[in-house]
């Protein structure tokens, strides 16, 4: 079991990386309008 | 009383053809409008110029997504603004300066904004005028951010593109109040965030640690298990929890109770004895139940918050009204026509006013005759006839023709201006109420303070080694989670729950004031009433109806739709050479020359209006009928009582509100509508600064609630206790008042006093479920019974709780009477 004191800070670590992944995203305004996006995927159209 | 007949009404009225529907709205089309040799039917020319856009720049699967989304039609309304203003160099450098790569961005608030094929329709605006290079639509907030390339369009025909679309644009100016909002909903997003992961990682430590009290574990590992938890809960409490932190330390320095105090004490002592004894090796860590916690709390001040931020965003409208500019008559060459900033004005300087522009300044007119609507300022739907010195106000809309004015008032100085000030006044004079649960926090932290220095003397006292132990238990175990939930969780739904209902409740604190009941004061246009005419007597010849019918039904007036529906018409006759003046119609019809329209109109063509005829009713306004110059009969056309509205008034008195009219109209007009409704205290032919008066007269005997609508009740809707602005009204009025009804008719306002009380009941219920968690919970961590295990049991028990009596509650589920 000794693999826990290798395995713990590494998953910690992991979490870690989500945290800043998260933080991220906020930043960059992904969380700023959750209502458009929703309607707006729904008449993306092919045109492009 | 003069009426013009012949002005377009905002939007489509009530006469309606058989089965002939608008192409653009799907709106009926008035029988008077269609046009045989048309493939396409409009019902109004506002729907005619948005359906050529959109098939133009074939966008016309904006018709296909809307149908299967299934709303509500609208008719494109456009204000037919020329929006000169916004090309002005001076407001693009100030609100879009230009940008190294050649473009410029800005933000414009939107009207009439209401589904998501709308989201569509906008931002496909590139590839309506080509110089746009991109425009992106803010649903929630009806915000549009503009980017174009200079030179290659304007802004003015970007906004008249999108007014003719019937989305009319204000240019949003708070930007930077806008960008402080969305920083701060970043940081608090954050912050919450952060307190999740910390929390999840550290229950998982905890759940080793908690199974190793029940079988063996290596001391290393339960080491190891410590120090990790330590650290995760140390960033947990420094990062996201200085939040709670930083609320006790102002709560100190002002000396207010705040429910931060007994949280930060929790928090505090908490964190510093679990680091200590994980440096010791031994004694109990509480990092788990210290990250739920925060977390916890973080989540009830973010619902608490965003609902509040929802509301001021839709106010931001009101800094939109006036305009910015005026066409100014250089006072040199009276033929050149200056565009210039309000504020370099002058008094006495004369202002151009085009149709279909708002009045920017307060004045005289000097020359032209036109309708004016003032709905705005005095709530009246009919738009106004001037002539020569008759006074015209900032805000009011000129409709019919050009003018021009002579400055009397600019800025602050004009009515709508100075009405403007008092409603920012007022709302600062009111004081704000501390939350119910803020004044508990006060004496709840001196509570468990006095009980945490009472375990530990009595422990010492008994002798025993655990004694400081015990007295951290309780300061921990008393942190008051769900008692910083309670208010934020049954508020948040009630809020939300309104919203869905179109009632946008703004703040809490409203909720808790209107529990108490009081006098409800009423503006009766709007309110009350429709605001649709309808017939409402008919004196003289009988046998001209079907004529009066027949000629009405070429009008898009709403008299004219009054009278059309009300007569009983037949569809074999036909009627020729109509014409529309100021202030009637003429026709003929069955070989009869007919004049319809006002006493003013009879005068303007020599007719005499019989003695017997001619009869003062203010509650309705009199149409004179004359065949081949003679005046043969009378109608009379009013506005109609909602339906509802009796029985609404009836449950708000069962609720125990006393009920009063407060009304600008004609006294008999408001007497006969109180008569219906059997309101004893009806007043009429009130100024705005008179409803002022009553409101703040009536605030001294109790609290006061306010129903009305326009800026001309804004002032005393700011004043009351509780201000409503009722669907139809001014978007203005949505500034002052605290509550803002979507849905017409009274029947919002019985729901929002029920759903108020009963948000209290839940919320003193989950008061009081949570102070029973805790007193349970320090009674065990007084007795030293408590553990690390069961306070993490505990602690989410009393939590889930309150959240589901908020969220089982029924507020705003009662089915409507």
């Amino acid at each position: 079991m000794t693999v826990l004191f290798v395995v713990l800070p590494l998953a910690i670590l992991f979490a870690g990386v989500a945290v800043a992944a998260f933080i991220w995203s906020v930043r960059t305004g992904q969380f700023d309008d959750l209502k458009t996006p929703a309607s707006r995927m729904l008449h993306d159209d092919d045109e492009k | 009383m003069t009426v013009s007949l012949d002005t377009p009404p905002p939007s489509p009225t009530n006469v309606v053809a058989s089965n002939c529907v608008c192409a653009h709205c799907n709106l009926p089309v008035p029988a008077g409008l269609v046009d045989a040799s048309a493939e396409d039917q409009f019902c109004c020319h506002g729907c005619s110029t948005a359906y050529a856009i959109i098939h133009s720049c074939n966008l016309d699967r904006y018709y296909a997504f809307r149908d299967r989304d299934g709303v509500t039609p609208q008719p494109a309304a456009a204000t037919g603004h020329r929006y000169l203003e916004l090309d002005d160099p001076a407001f693009l450098d100030l609100h879009a300066p230009l940008k190294s790569d050649n473009t410029r961005t800005t933000d414009f608030y939107l009207e009439g904004v209401h589904c998501a094929a709308c989201v569509w329709l906008v931002e496909k605006i590139p590839a309506i005028d080509h110089g746009v290079i991109d425009a992106r639509l803010d649903f929630g907030k009806s915000l549009v951010r503009l980017t174009w390339r200079e030179g290659e369009t304007k802004l003015a025909d970007i906004a008249r593109t999108l007014d003719s679309l019937g989305y009319s644009p204000h240019p949003a100016r708070s930007a930077t109040a806008r960008s402080v909002r969305k920083l701060d909903n970043r940081r608090q997003l954050i912050r919450i965030g952060v307190a999740g992961a910390c929390m999840g990682n550290t229950m998982l430590l905890a759940v080793a640690l908690y199974a190793g009290l029940f079988a063996t574990m290596d001391n290393s590992y339960t080491l190891l298990f410590r120090w990790l938890s330590m650290l995760i809960g140390v960033v947990a409490l420094a990062w996201p929890g200085a939040v709670f932190f930083r609320g006790a330390y102002a709560a100190i320095r002002t000396r207010t109770p705040h429910l931060d105090l007994p949280i930060a004490l929790g928090l505090g002592v908490g964190g510093i004895v679990g680091v200590i004894n994980t440096f010791r090796g031994t004694g109990e860590i509480y990092f788990d139940s210290l990250s739920v916690l925060v977390f916890l709390l973080l989540v009830g001040r973010f619902l608490q918050h965003r609902s509040q931020a929802l509301a001021d965003d839709s106010v931001e409208l009101l800094f939109a009204l006036t305009p910015m500019t005026a066409h100014r008559v250089s006072p040199q060459n009276p033929m050149q026509i200056d565009d210039v900033p309000i504020t370099s004005l002058q008094l006495n300087d004369i202002v151009e006013i085009r149709p279909g522009e708002s009045i920017p300044v307060d004045g005289i007119i000097t020359r032209g005759d036109s309708s004016i609507d003032e709905s705005l300022l005095t709530g009246e739907s009919h738009p106004k006839s001037v002539s020569l010195n008759f006074p015209i106000h900032a805000g009011t809309v000129n409709i019919s023709s050009p003018i021009y004015a002579q400055v009397r008032a600019t800025g602050e100085d004009t009515r709508v201006g100075k009405l403007m000030k008092l409603v920012t006044e007022c709302a600062r004079r009111k004081a704000p109420i501390v939350l119910f649960a803020d004044r508990l926090g006060g004496r709840f932290l001196i509570a468990v303070l006095f009980i945490a220095a009472a375990v530990f003397t009595l422990w010492t006292m008994l002798g025993s080694a655990n004694a400081a132990d015990h007295a951290v238990a309780v300061l921990i175990i008393a942190c008051p989670c769900a008692l910083g939930l309670a208010t934020p969780l049954a508020v948040t739904v009630a809020i939300g729950r309104a919203a869905r209902r179109g009632i946008l409740i703004k703040g809490g604190e409203t909720l808790e004031r209107l529990a108490q009941p009081g006098l409800l004061l009423l503006d009766k246009t709007g309110t009350l009433t429709t605001g649709r005419m309808s017939l409402r007597s008919w004196q003289g010849d009988e046998t001209l109806q079907p004529l009066v019918a027949a000629i009405e039904a070429h009008s898009t007036h709403p008299i004219a739709g009054a009278l059309t529906s009300g007569l009983a018409s037949t569809a074999t006759l036909t009627a020729t050479d109509i014409q529309q003046h100021l202030s009637g119609i003429s026709g003929t019809c069955e070989g009869q020359a007919l004049l319809i329209g006002s006493q003013h109109f009879m005068e303007i063509h020599h007719v005499d209006i019989p003695y017997e005829l001619l009869q003062t009713t203010y509650d309705a306004t009199p149409v004179f009928i004359a065949a081949n110059g003679l005046v043969r009969a009378c109608a009379s056309v009013g506005d109609t009582l909602r339906p509802d509205a009796l029985t609404a008034l009836n449950s708000l008195r069962a609720l125990g509100w006393r009920i009063a009219i407060l009304s600008g109209d004609h006294p008999d007009v408001v007497r006969h509508i109180a008569d219906q409704l059997h309101v004893t205290d009806a007043r009429g032919g009130l100024l705005p600064e008179q409803k002022l008066a009553i409101v703040q007269e009536e605030l001294l005997r109790g609290p006061v609630v306010m129903v009305g609508d326009g800026v001309n009740d804004a002032a005393a809707l700011a004043a009351a206790t509780v201000g409503i602005a009722v669907h139809g009204g001014a978007e203005a009025s949505l500034a002052a008042a605290n509550i803002y009804l979507h849905t017409p008719g009274l029947l919002p306002i019985v729901d929002v006093m029920h759903a108020s009380q009963k948000t209290l009941t839940i919320i003193r219920r989950s008061l009081a479920a949570s102070l029973t968690y805790n007193a349970f919970s320090v009674t065990l961590a007084a007795l030293g019974i408590i553990n690390p295990l069961i306070a993490a049991i505990l602690m989410p028990i009393s939590s889930l709780t309150v959240l589901s009596l908020a969220m089982g509650s029924k507020t705003f589920r009662r089915t409507l009477p």
